[in-house]
């Protein structure tokens, strides 16, 4: 009996909780639903996938020698980063192609500047096939070609007999507007192009896929081919080295940059200052990019 | 009034609660619920409590009655705002006259002749010097994926259902079951990893195929979300016959394969026509899966060995980047209209199905 | 059909049998050697790289080394205060729904059919819903009224993904405690108000009490679904990569699972990240997994519960 007494006082002990439990949540609720003050002295980094590793590895250094400084890098696009900047929602943009005049406009128009536009780094756009892939250099308008879908076979470029599997990137990224302005010369892509949605998905694919082709960032190069590239059928064979992206001989090297609001001043400054120096630059080339200076 | 039971007064008339209220096979049972602590309450303060009870209670009840009421009814209206705000952030392609130079919906639906192509073409090209918004690759693209995922699902989900409902015993049902339950489990993001690292390379060995991620590889992954659903509500179905129609067609001499095919096949047929359209509804509009294991290339073709891009993979793919309110971004939301709508439809169709089951059952048993 | 059961030869009749049930039972084997295949896969790859470390540290090296801990701190966070949106509103519409509501008015059926009908939409179109309203209207809406139009609520944050995710897990909830409430035995409620209870009192001191472990259960399935959902928060707040915490409501976070979409499609480096994709993905079943188990063993509770109750 004595049991069932002590059942019964806490069942209902119970029953009374389920509505005061409801009536805490709802103060929490209520609570948490007003809004809360943003963190100061924290710079976001936003934008282009190519350079998400390299802003990561950028703030990961930076913020081990500044313990107080906090950097947030993420990526989505250089379209989206831009958008970001436009909507103020970013301090610093990255982003693999310049922006556009639209853009600029529309900055003007909410901020009276057409912003800043800094140059970390510079990209040799690699074109990667499979590894067993005999092919070793392709011509700007081979590479066009494939794109676009009129050449469909490796056996047109001399190459083996199979059907080439073209990997591209999604229409978000500065990559792809990049590529197609380059050497699609604004032609549409292919549809049977593969989307995907980052640079390394495409080495990933690549890498599996024997008659695949693919491009992106010099950086993300492994386990795949880079193939050679030659402005024009005459002219002699580029690699994506060093030196030649840094002389602009190369005909797909790019610079990456950073895009501001205004010039760069306090943390926001001192980080910008820092990627430049010679300290943030040995990390552009630790992540396979290559040094502005 | 919740800690007064405890008082030593009242032991007995709680007792003599728990004698009254009912059976105490399960001396346990009556004492769980409050009401004899309750009830003894107002026997035991009488009458002379009761006006302190009245006043107190209106203004407390109707506030708690308002609270459940606000609650219900915002989402209530979290429910219709779905409708609402999807259809109103689609609505400009319908009318907007700037968003209608760059798109309309012939455009989208009929083949049009851009500069650059031969002929009259389906393209989805949304980031170009001209947009181009074919609907038509993406619509097929879904339908071939979830074509091969029913293809896939429907054998199994109904089969393996057949099988624990009519002939596996206690033991293997136990294991079945719960197997399937923890398939259902899996997040559709586990399933695409799945299908994009290991499944991929497997299926282009084994078959023999040009490109590692299509429609194949999307739509067999997709079959492992879907095959619970079906699996589920089947073997639901095959459940609810009633054991007469089975005992009738025994004595009657059927052997068993011919009562199940004859008789319980067709009396369950509607519950499991009701899995299907919800395993339907499901595939159509799965988005991770397709995203992460399709090949994402937009290819108005019937091979199931082409790259897909789908409905949902598209919306999920490219929403994130566009310039809100422009073009682009209406145009993906009217196609989460037309995902919205075909599932809607599909659920319609199953509970519809379902409903009629119950009926048909209820009618003859 | 009983002329053609009775001339059926033997043979046939015992063929016919065979072949059926060697048909389903392979189907079966079938759905058991796809769940075989896939756990076992997760398991073989995740497990080695499953230790406390990588439990409790960030990423780092972008994403090629170090642990998991932001986006399992996200997706807690996420389903926390989800829980606390949608259980309220669920429990409390269920209620109005089988307590209230006259059942058999049109505006009733008419409610109970968009919830079965909520249960079935695509979750991509959840996220679109997020973005259209929380994110775009909501939370501009805020920024307008109290930051004077800069950017703080309106864009992606936690709490929009949160609530995005308690609006799909609404049926969820919804359904399992109208069952819940539906499975209280009719006599309870009439002996509670035969002894002068009010509707409200019967409801929170008679039914709720009986109805807990449905109810939770419901909450659990609906956890379980949120913390393995990925589109509905695509738009609505998940971020990439972030070396903070989330600290307030409009922050963005990490979540294991777009972690798991993010490293199998966007990581640098696949070879280095692949057996931290595959703990992460170990990770993410076993929450998941374990969530279920939950839901399951308090349901059974539950039914063994009002089983003795009908008796």
């Amino acid at each position: 009996m004595q049991t069932f007494q002590m059942e019964g006082a806490r069942n209902k002990t119970g029953s009374k909780s389920i509505l005061k439990l409801m009536a805490k949540w709802l103060t929490i609720a209520t609570a948490l639903l007003a809004p809360l003050a943003a963190a100061a002295g924290e710079i976001t980094v936003k934008g282009s996938d190519t350079m998400v590793i390299l802003g990561q590895r950028w703030a990961e250094e930076y913020m081990g020698a500044h313990p107080k400084a906090t950097i947030q890098v993420t990526g989505g696009g250089s379209g989206t980063g831009i958008s970001a900047l436009i909507n103020g929602t970013t301090e610093i943009c990255q982003a693999s192609r310049p922006m556009s005049a639209a853009e600029k406009e529309k900055l003007r128009d909410r901020y009276a500047t057409v912003g800043v536009e800094i140059p970390v780094a510079r990209d040799g756009l690699s074109v990667y096939v499979n590894a067993s892939n005999p092919l070793s250099e392709i011509t700007m308008d081979q590479l066009k070609l494939i794109f676009t879908g009129k050449v469909t076979n490796w056996k047109e470029l001399g190459g083996p007999d199979g059907k080439i599997v073209v990997y591209s990137r999604e229409n978000s990224s500065g990559t792809y507007v990049f590529f197609k302005e380059h050497v699609l010369k604004n032609a549409d892509y292919t549809v049977r192009a593969q989307s995907m949605p980052g640079t390394a998905a495409v080495v990933n694919a690549v890498a599996k896929e024997k008659f695949g082709i693919g491009y992106g960032g010099a950086a993300y190069a492994k386990g795949i081919k880079v193939l050679k590239v030659k402005p024009d059928a005459g002219s002699p064979a580029v690699a994506a080295d060093e030196a030649h992206v840094k002389d602009g001989s190369y005909p797909l090297s790019r610079p990456l940059f950073f895009y501001l609001r205004n010039k760069p001043t306090g943390d926001v400054g001192a980080f910008v200052d820092w990627v430049l120096s010679a300290a943030g630059q040995t990390i552009v080339t630790k992540v396979g990019y290559y040094p502005v200076k | 009034m919740a800690t007064s039971s405890e008082s030593p007064v009242e032991r007995p008339l709680d007792q003599a609660m728990l004698v009254g209220l009912g059976p105490s096979k399960r001396p346990s049972l009556p004492t769980r619920g409050p009401p004899p602590v309750r009830s003894s309450d107002h026997e035991h303060h009488g009458r002379a409590e009761r006006p302190r009870l009245a006043s107190r209670r209106p203004r407390f009840h109707a506030l708690a009655e308002m609270a459940i009421r606000v609650l219900a009814f915002s989402s209530i209206a979290a429910i219709i705002l779905i409708f609402v705000f999807i259809g109103k952030e689609a609505w400009p392609l319908l009318h907007d006259s700037v968003i209608g130079r760059e798109v309309t919906l012939a455009k989208m639906w009929f083949a049009q002749q851009w500069p650059g192509y031969d002929a009259p073409e389906h393209i989805w090209q949304p980031v170009s010097e001209i947009p181009k918004y074919a609907a038509w690759p993406l619509v097929v693209g879904t339908l071939k994926v979830t074509l091969i995922a029913m293809l896939v699902a429907v054998p199994l989900g109904v089969g393996a259902a057949l099988f624990v409902s009519q002939y596996a015993g206690r033991r293997l049902r136990e294991i079945v079951k719960p197997t399937v339950e923890l398939l259902a489990g899996v997040p559709s993001v586990v399933l695409g990893f799945f299908a994009l690292m290991v499944m991929a390379t497997w299926l282009q060995q084994v078959l023999g195929l040009d490109s590692r991620l299509n429609a194949l590889v999307a739509g067999v992954a997709l079959s492992f979300a879907i095959i619970p659903v079906i699996f589920t509500v089947s073997e639901e179905a095959f459940g609810a016959v009633p054991r007469s129609y089975v005992e009738a067609s025994t004595a009657l001499g059927a052997a068993r394969w011919q009562t199940i095919v004859r008789v319980v096949m067709p009396a369950a047929g509607p519950g499991v026509a009701a899995g299907i359209a919800l395993g339907l509804g499901r595939a159509v509009g799965e988005t991770m899966i397709v995203l992460m294991a399709s090949g994402n290339a937009a290819i108005l073709s019937s091979s199931p060995a082409d790259s897909v891009r789908t409905v949902s993979a598209t919306i999920a793919a490219e929403l994130a980047e566009v310039v809100f309110g422009g073009a682009h971004y209406t145009v993906l939301f009217f196609l989460g209209v037309l995902l919205f709508g075909f599932t809607l439809a599909t659920n319609l169709l199953g509970e519809f199905a379902i409903g009629r089951m119950r009926r048909r059952l209820g009618g003859m048993a | 059909m009983k002329g053609s059961a009775r001339t059926t030869p033997w043979r046939i009749r015992r063929l016919g049998d065979v072949a059926l049930a060697m048909g389903t039972g392979l189907a079966a084997v079938l759905v058991l050697l796809i769940v075989a295949i896939i756990l076992g896969d997760v398991i073989y790859n995740g497990a080695p790289r499953m230790t406390l470390t990588f439990l409790t540290q960030a990423p780092r090296e972008g994403m090629t080394a170090g642990g998991i801990f932001p986006a399992i701190f996200g997706t807690v966070a996420l389903v926390v205060l989800m829980t606390i949106a949608v259980l309220p509103a669920g429990v409390a519409t269920a209620i109005y729904l089988s307590e209230y509501a006259n059942p058999e008015s049109r505006v009733t059926r008419l409610v109970r059919v968009a919830v079965n009908n909520l249960a079935g939409v695509p979750s991509i179109v959840f996220g679109l819903f997020g973005l259209g309203f929380f994110v775009q209207f909501v939370g501009v809406g805020i920024d307008r009224a109290l930051y004077g139009g800069q950017r703080v609520f309106g864009q992606p944050a936690l709490v929009w993904a949160a609530l995005t995710m308690a609006v799909l897990t609404l049926p969820v909830v919804i359904v399992a405690t109208e069952e819940a409430l539906a499975a209280v035995p009719r006599e309870l409620r009439l002996a509670s108000a035969a002894l002068g209870a009010s509707r409200l009192q019967t409801i929170a001191r008679v039914v709720l009490p009986q109805a807990l472990p449905g109810i939770l259960t419901g909450a659990i399935l609906a956890i379980s679904r949120g913390a393995g959902e990925v589109a509905p928060i695509l738009f609505t707040g998940v971020a990439y990569f972030l070396p903070k915490l989330p600290g307030s409501l409009h922050d963005q976070f990490m979540q294991l699972g777009y972690h798991v979409y993010v490293l199998s499609t966007q990581s640098p480096d696949v070879d280095a990240t692949r057996p931290i994709l595959y703990a992460t993905v170990l990770v993410l079943l076993l929450l998941t997994f374990a969530l279920n188990a939950t839901a399951v063993v308090v349901r059974s509770k539950m039914r063994r519960r009002f089983a003795g109750a009908v008796s």
